[in-house]
């Protein structure tokens, strides 16, 4: 394969970014921060994939149409998430009948 | 169909020297099992596929034998794995590879003016990839078989089930890969090696089509494939992902299901509707009507088909307001499914119509998926489908797509280019007479079936009340015929490809650079490479000639 050839310092800087961001990642996972748990991991997780596919995978020297087709993956990926998120995030707007066994427990009639 | 043969004389089947071409350049083993030539990587993908194809049936017909007695035949254990290996071996492998990996291997370099496509290597590889997915599952099939259905719906499959699941889902995980690299090869070979002159709009919408369908391949194998090996960690290892007793969702699994399997059923349709519109112009001699509309309304399927995929899910737990949403969405695909069935009708009209045997698989599939069509929009309508979903009135939907539509422009396209490929002619009457089987046959086996389910026969049962007896020993008669309908084109082509009267380039007066050449085609297919300088289906012959 012809192209862009990347100078090892490159490699290596990236790397070492990507060490630092596992130990990162392990030591997020020691501070509780709630609901924001899985957001720092992810977001970790999105910086590391990035480099990756910018510098080991060569995207950032590709041309436009390997560019277009990487960014088409993940606009149909954010597709699968977005629409699985339109369900599980709504799936409790709508009122639900109780449950046999706690009807039964109940004495009023719910209105 | 003699007038439109350019026949050898008669009586001399072989010309005393035989032209050197992709079959007979070599007929050792190992120059077919490592061959890099698209057109014998066609040719190994068309042998295999069928073998697949009638293991498949062989389920179909036990299944149909099984519920000619309301009370069943069979155990209720044993037609849960029946229809479910007749689900996986059709859909996964048969359906997914049928046109793309044999019409479109042998095609899509031809039709571009190409000598082969762009990573022949991986072309092969695909095919193994195939192979070894089919072995895990024809060992599930022998292991005892699957009984979770061809939708491995958890928590059943990776909780409860006690037969072959993981062998199965491994098969179907494998073969996806060979799906993958199809899709990679095509699109990578579509951009890149087109004939001087074959700009994107003078290209086969046969192409446009496999285009549409690579692009599916790419972006949807993977998930399935993810979905698969979750599904298998959860069996294996009981992490809770989708089993609620462990902490999972199992709606999630079917989401992450049918983000692949919605698009799988356009990944069958697609190349038909491809296949279609090749068919439709060259025995109607006119030019596609609207051909970018045509063109686009393929890439618009790929695009629309990755956004409708809980239609699925309506009544099975998901909010309303995202069925709301999918539902909406799943009208939407309606409109270029619409657009093309328009615009083939359209090119018939005041073209010069010739009824030879692909034609009429062709006429079949316009019928056919029209219906298969339409009452989709009764699934995808919420509230009809409370009623409907779960019951025969989808099996009759979805076969009226795949097999009404995907295999009858399957057979059709095979009639059309089994010249091509093996340069020898089939013989025209059984053609005919096959395919008005098969139309007859399917019609008998899968009308009633919609009647069945609109009046409330629940899909996956092996027994059944007596009151629906008719309707399902008129469904078990039409697969009977719809077998032998079947087995007639196996006959035949076995027999053409030996003893077939002698093709000459262009049996069928086609346009398009695959008829340029001599059938079957050398194994660089041109002798020089064509430059083209007109629109497709030039059939008015309004400018100059296609080959430079």
């Amino acid at each position: 394969m012809s192209g862009h050839v990347v100078p090892v310092k490159t490699y290596v800087f990236v790397f070492l970014a990507l060490m630092v961001l596992t130990g990162l990642t392990t030591g997020v996972a020691f501070i509780d921060l709630h609901a924001w748990n899985t957001p720092a991991a992810l977001a970790i997780a999105v910086v590391k994939m990035l480099l990756v596919v910018l510098f080991f995978m060569h995207v950032k020297y590709s041309p436009k149409l390997t560019k277009m087709v990487v960014v088409a993956g993940f606009f149909f990926l954010s597709l699968l998430v977005a629409f699985t998120l339109a369900d599980e995030l709504t799936r409790n707007w709508s009122p639900r009948a109780l449950d046999w066994s706690t009807a039964a427990s109940v004495t009023h009639s719910p209105r | 169909m003699s007038t439109t043969v350019i026949a050898e004389i008669p009586g001399h089947e072989r010309p005393s020297v035989e032209r050197v071409n992709y079959l007979n350049v070599d007929h050792s083993v190992k120059s077919w099992l490592l061959t890099h030539d698209h057109k014998r990587i066609a040719l190994l993908y068309l042998i295999s596929i069928t073998l697949m194809f009638f293991v498949g049936g062989f389920f179909a017909v036990l299944m149909r034998l099984n519920l000619i007695e309301p009370t069943g035949l069979v155990a209720p254990e044993t037609y849960n794995k029946l229809f479910t290996m007749h689900g996986v071996i059709m859909v996964f492998f048969f359906l997914v590879p049928s046109i793309p990996a044999t019409l479109g291997n042998f095609l899509v370099p031809m039709m571009i003016g190409a000598r082969d496509l762009a990573f022949p290597r991986i072309n092969l590889l695909s095919w193994y990839i195939y192979i070894l997915g089919a072995a895990f599952t024809l060992y599930a099939v022998i292991s005892g078989g699957v009984d979770t259905g061809w939708t491995f719906y958890t928590p059943y499959s990776s909780s409860f089930s006690h037969t072959s699941v993981i062998p199965t889902a491994v098969g179907v995980f494998i073969t996806g890969f060979s799906s993958i690299l199809t899709g990679l090869n095509f699109i990578v070979t579509i951009h890149k090696m087109r004939a001087p002159g074959l700009t994107w709009f003078r290209l086969p919408l046969f192409i446009w089509a496999m285009y549409a369908t690579s692009v599916i391949f790419i972006l949807g194998t993977p998930v399935i494939a993810i979905t698969l090996f979750l599904l298998g960690l959860e069996r294996l290892l009981h992490i809770g992902i989708f089993d609620p007793a462990i902490g999972g969702d199992p709606i999630l699994f079917q989401h992450m299901f049918w983000f692949y399997s919605h698009p799988a059923v356009y990944i069958m349709i697609l190349p038909g509707m491809g296949v279609m519109s090749e068919l439709i112009t060259a025995f109607s001699r006119k030019r596609i009507f609207g051909y970018t509309f045509v063109a686009f309304s393929s890439l618009a399927i790929a695009i629309i088909s990755f956004l409708v995929w809980g239609h699925h899910m309506f009544v099975t737990g998901q909010s309303v307001y995202a069925g709301l949403i999918f539902s909406v969405l799943s009208f939407l695909v309606a409109i270029p499914s619409a657009i093309k069935v328009f615009n083939w009708t359209a090119t018939l009209y005041k073209g010069s119509i010739s009824y030879e045997a692909p034609m009429l698989y062709a006429l079949g599939f316009i019928g056919l998926f029209t219906m298969g069509g339409l009452t989709g929009l009764f699934l995808a309508s919420l509230a009809t489908d409370v009623h409907l979903n779960g019951t025969y009135f989808i099996v009759a939907h979805f076969h009226y797509i795949m097999v009404g539509g995907a295999v009858m422009a399957y057979l059709g396209g095979l009639h059309f280019w089994w010249p091509k490929i093996t340069g020898r002619l089939y013989p025209d009457a059984w053609a005919r007479f096959a395919a008005l089987v098969i139309f007859v046959g399917f019609n008998l086996t899968f009308f009633p079936q919609f009647v069945l389910g609109y009046l409330g026969m629940p899909r996956r049962y092996a027994v059944y009340p007596g009151e629906f007896q008719v309707l399902n020993v008129m469904s078990s008669a039409g697969a009977s015929i719809l077998g032998v309908g079947y087995l007639i084109p196996l006959i035949y082509f076995i027999w053409s490809f030996k003893y077939g009267p002698l093709a000459g380039p262009n049996p069928w007066g086609a346009k398009g650079l695959e008829w340029t050449t001599p059938s079957p085609p050398p194994t660089e297919n041109f002798e020089e490479v064509p430059i083209v300088t007109e629109q497709a289906y030039n059939y008015a012959g309004t400018s100059e000639s296609a080959h430079g």
